[in-house]
């Protein structure tokens, strides 16, 4: 295929425009950065200004790095990406506001205080991370060096010393296990690992 | 009530009529007519009056259904004039990149102009579907009161109204028989409007509020489905609890498309087979949507009403690996899927295992992938346990975490009819993960493999190369989306010269400047549109553009404060209706 790029003119600028494989540091590179800067005095609010220049910025130094640079760039918000509509974008915000609803700090997890009888500290997880009971009893486990053991209906945990127990939002102590997940992470303020007799008596009810 | 044509009768002795009934078809007016009516493909008719100028007139006057992809291509002056029969119109409006926020509000595509002039000429004027236009209320209540025959709204991606809106045409419309609000930019002030239908209605067929928030009086709802007994699709919206689905199901048990409440509810063992015993008695049932908060319990639920399955949208449902497992053991004759990452890729090979008659699949992701720190989701794992399971599979759209030039080589291989093939990388100019290498041999495999290919959007780390090879092999090629990709002019130029198909070509920072966007101006006057942002287009490109093709509007969209030099955002389309003129102070037209 033939590159037939003549357009005549000197006023297009098409070198200014044609992004070309070698190291910055030529007239093209002040050129960027003299774009960057007049881009940053022409704010009016500062709010707008970081928005925007990172939104130029994003567009003119991303474009340029592209073929130089493999490695993406670390996890930097870009307007629009990934490409999903807004509504859809909406129920995530929503799904976060909801989760968070039960534990601490907005935006930063569903941590939830985790005691065990006899440890001499607390620890603390974030519920959000497990998807379901096997995966937080089993994190528990790592947690504490301990096993938790079956979870049944009838008899709660089986075969070990320890059960899980949680206290709700009405301030009951609970065991864990019993109700749907969503509705447990919604409704757990704080787990407490019982040991001993006091929890073989749970199995037992 | 069908307007004549004029003159229908030639008159003999005049000379003008002696030559043009030689020159006429063979066959009487009525005839070709009659005939050209039974023509629904736009495509078709759209030959069919290219012919000869009598078949351009039968044509026009036996269309009753018109689709503008672009409403600025052409005024309602225009369109009235050339098809005076219409009774449904579809309109779209904004650049798709709108939905990913790219566009300015107050941008433009109004309906209001079109109203106005469809009132006068379009009296009976029964469906209106619109896509990414801005509608008003005071535009809805000047639709409801002016079109007597008024039947089927549908609304997706708009914005500008309320749910009053919604209230004047379920006040006024008599004989409405769809009422279909998708995912739109919507005021939702109250569920008021589901109580202004008339006591007695009784027309409805197609009902969709899923996307509504506020709450409806069910009492109202319940006697709305038990009149309306041709209503084929209802899908309410998350404050309907499964007790209330359940009675809604018993009452319409004719139901072909259901969409859910929430799923959030303790039942009891009673209320749970009652429940079950309700979807299984929907013989009709062929898609199924909503399952917004869904948990483990409700799905059995399901399992019965599952067998005739044909659609099953899961987009808005958390489900696990398992949860769809389970779930579509039961849907053997499912075509279409959509469904959330959080399935992950053992979710996706149940779909392989599962579904053998599955079309198109669709995998969106279930959380920010900008926020959330944890990598869950699906990788090319997934894809490929589907394309080895699915062999009819022809519609993809995958968002995924990581991916490799020889999983889609072999995806492809597997599924060589693919017609639709959107392919997002979530994170911009990510490379083949295994290799480290560009993504430009997938796509590579893609358009050499899959000749039917019509729609392609790419992602990854690519240079030219892809876009060499989309211009060499893509010859069925109409929609390309492109994002973070290319290394130079030369990518957007292979496309431009190559893709003899192409219709809309919408592109967003990529290093693509003047050379490329006029390398092959012509080429714009025979797509609908062009879309470049964050690209390195001037104004002096644009310019250049829009003095040598007059036909063509060229817009850019300026950003406050940045450089004047740059055009930020350029959007050309062919038009017949000239320059717009109600453009906002932000787009200038050059």
């Amino acid at each position: 295929m033939e590159r037939s790029v003549n357009y005549g003119g000197n006023d297009l600028n098409l070198e200014a425009t044609e992004l070309r494989l070698g190291l910055p540091g030529s007239d093209e590179h002040e050129k960027q950065s003299y774009l960057s800067v007049r881009i940053s005095n022409k704010r009016a609010s500062p709010e707008v200004a970081e928005e925007s220049s990172s939104l130029s910025n994003s567009n003119v130094s991303d474009a340029r790095n592209g073929d130089q640079d493999s490695a993406p760039p670390a996890k930097a918000q870009v307007v629009g990406w990934p490409p999903i509509r807004s509504y859809r974008r909406n129920s995530f915000q929503q799904k976060k506001t909801e989760a968070d609803g039960a534990g601490a700090g907005a935006g930063a997890g569903m941590y939830v205080k985790v005691s065990m009888d006899g440890a001499p500290y607390l620890r603390k997880v974030d519920l959000k991370v497990y998807k379901s009971y096997p995966m937080l009893l089993k994190a528990l486990e790592n947690l504490f060096k301990l096993t938790i053991g079956e979870y049944s209906e009838r008899e709660g945990y089986n075969g070990s010393e320890f059960a899980p127990t949680y206290e709700d939002k009405d301030g009951d102590w609970m065991l864990v296990g019993d109700v749907p997940w969503d509705m447990f992470i919604s409704t757990c303020k704080r787990l407490r690992i019982m040991k001993g007799l006091e929890a073989r008596g749970l199995g037992c009810l | 009530m069908n307007l004549k044509r004029k003159n229908p009768n030639p008159d003999p002795s005049s000379p003008d009529s002696d030559e043009s009934t030689q020159l006429s078809s063979p066959f009487p007016d009525e005839v070709l007519e009659r005939v050209l009516s039974l023509l629904n493909s736009r495509k078709d008719r759209n030959s069919v009056s290219l012919v000869c100028k009598d078949w351009y007139d039968a044509e026009r006057w036996s269309r009753t259904h018109v689709f503008i992809g672009n409403c600025y291509s052409v005024s309602p002056e225009i369109l009235t004039r050339r098809f005076p029969n219409i009774r449904s119109v579809t309109l779209k409006g904004k650049p798709r990149f709108s939905d990913f926020d790219l566009v300015p509000p107050k941008w433009g595509a109004c309906v209001h102009s079109w109203l106005l002039v469809f009132a006068t000429k379009y009296h009976f004027l029964e469906a209106l579907r619109l896509k990414r236009m801005t509608v008003s209320d005071e535009s809805l209540k000047f639709l409801a009161l002016s079109f007597p025959n008024f039947k089927a709204l549908s609304l997706l991606s708009c914005d500008g109204f309320s749910t009053d809106g919604l209230a004047s045409i379920t006040t006024h419309c008599k004989n409405l028989t769809e009422l279909d609000i998708q995912e739109n930019d919507i005021d939702d002030k109250s569920g008021k409007w589901l109580s202004c239908f008339p006591e007695n209605f009784m027309s409805l067929e197609v009902l969709n509020f899923a996307n509504l928030n506020s709450d409806v009086n069910f009492e109202a709802l319940e006697r709305l489905v038990s009149w309306c007994k041709s209503l084929k699709v209802l899908k309410v919206n998350e404050n309907i609890t499964l007790e209330q689905l359940q009675r809604l199901l018993v009452l319409a048990p004719h139901l072909r498309e259901v969409g859910t409440g929430s799923l959030l509810q303790e039942l009891t063992p009673r209320q749970h087979s009652e429940l079950k015993s309700a979807f299984s008695n929907c013989k009709n049932l062929n898609i199924l949507s909503g399952f917004t908060e869904v948990t483990s319990i409700f799905l059995p639920v399901l399992y019965p009403a599952c067998t005739n399955l044909t659609f099953l949208n899961l987009s808005y449902a958390v489900l696990q690996s398992d949860e769809l497992s389970n779930l579509l053991i039961h849907c053997p004759l499912l075509q279409r899927l959509w469904v959330l990452d959080s399935v992950e890729d053992e979710g996706l090979e149940a779909v392989g295992s599962n579904c053998p008659l599955l079309e198109e699949l669709r995998v969106f992701p279930a959380s920010d992938p900008h926020e959330d720190e944890i990598v869950h989701g699906v990788t090319e794992i997934g894809f490929l346990a589907v394309s080895y399971g699915c062999k009819k599979l022809h519609y993809v759209l995958y968002f995924c975490r990581r991916m490799t030039n020889a999983a889609v080589t072999t995806i492809v291989q597997n599924c060589p009819d693919f017609t639709h093939f959107r392919l997002c990388i979530m994170n911009p100019r990510q490379p083949d993960y295994q290799t480290g290498e560009p993504m430009d041999e997938a796509f590579g495999a893609v358009v050499k493999t899959c000749t039917k290919l019509r729609r392609l959007a790419v992602s990854g780390l690519l240079t030219d190369l892809t876009f060499e090879y989309i211009g060499k092999y893509a010859k069925n090629l109409e929609t390309l989306s492109v994002a973070f990709a290319g290394s130079s002019d030369w990518g957007m130029e292979c496309v431009l010269k190559g893709c003899p198909k192409l219709r809309k070509l919408e592109i967003r920072d990529c290093p693509f400047g003047n050379a490329a966007l006029l390398s092959s101006f012509r080429k714009y006057e025979s797509m609908r549109s062009l879309w470049m942002s964050g690209c390195k287009v001037t104004m002096n490109g644009c310019r250049l553009l829009a003095q040598e093709m007059p036909r063509l509007n060229v817009e850019v969209i300026k950003e406050c404060g940045n450089d004047d030099c740059q055009a930020d955002k350029l959007y050309v389309y062919r038009s017949v209706a000239g320059p717009r003129k109600d453009a906002p102070p932000f787009v200038l037209t050059l």
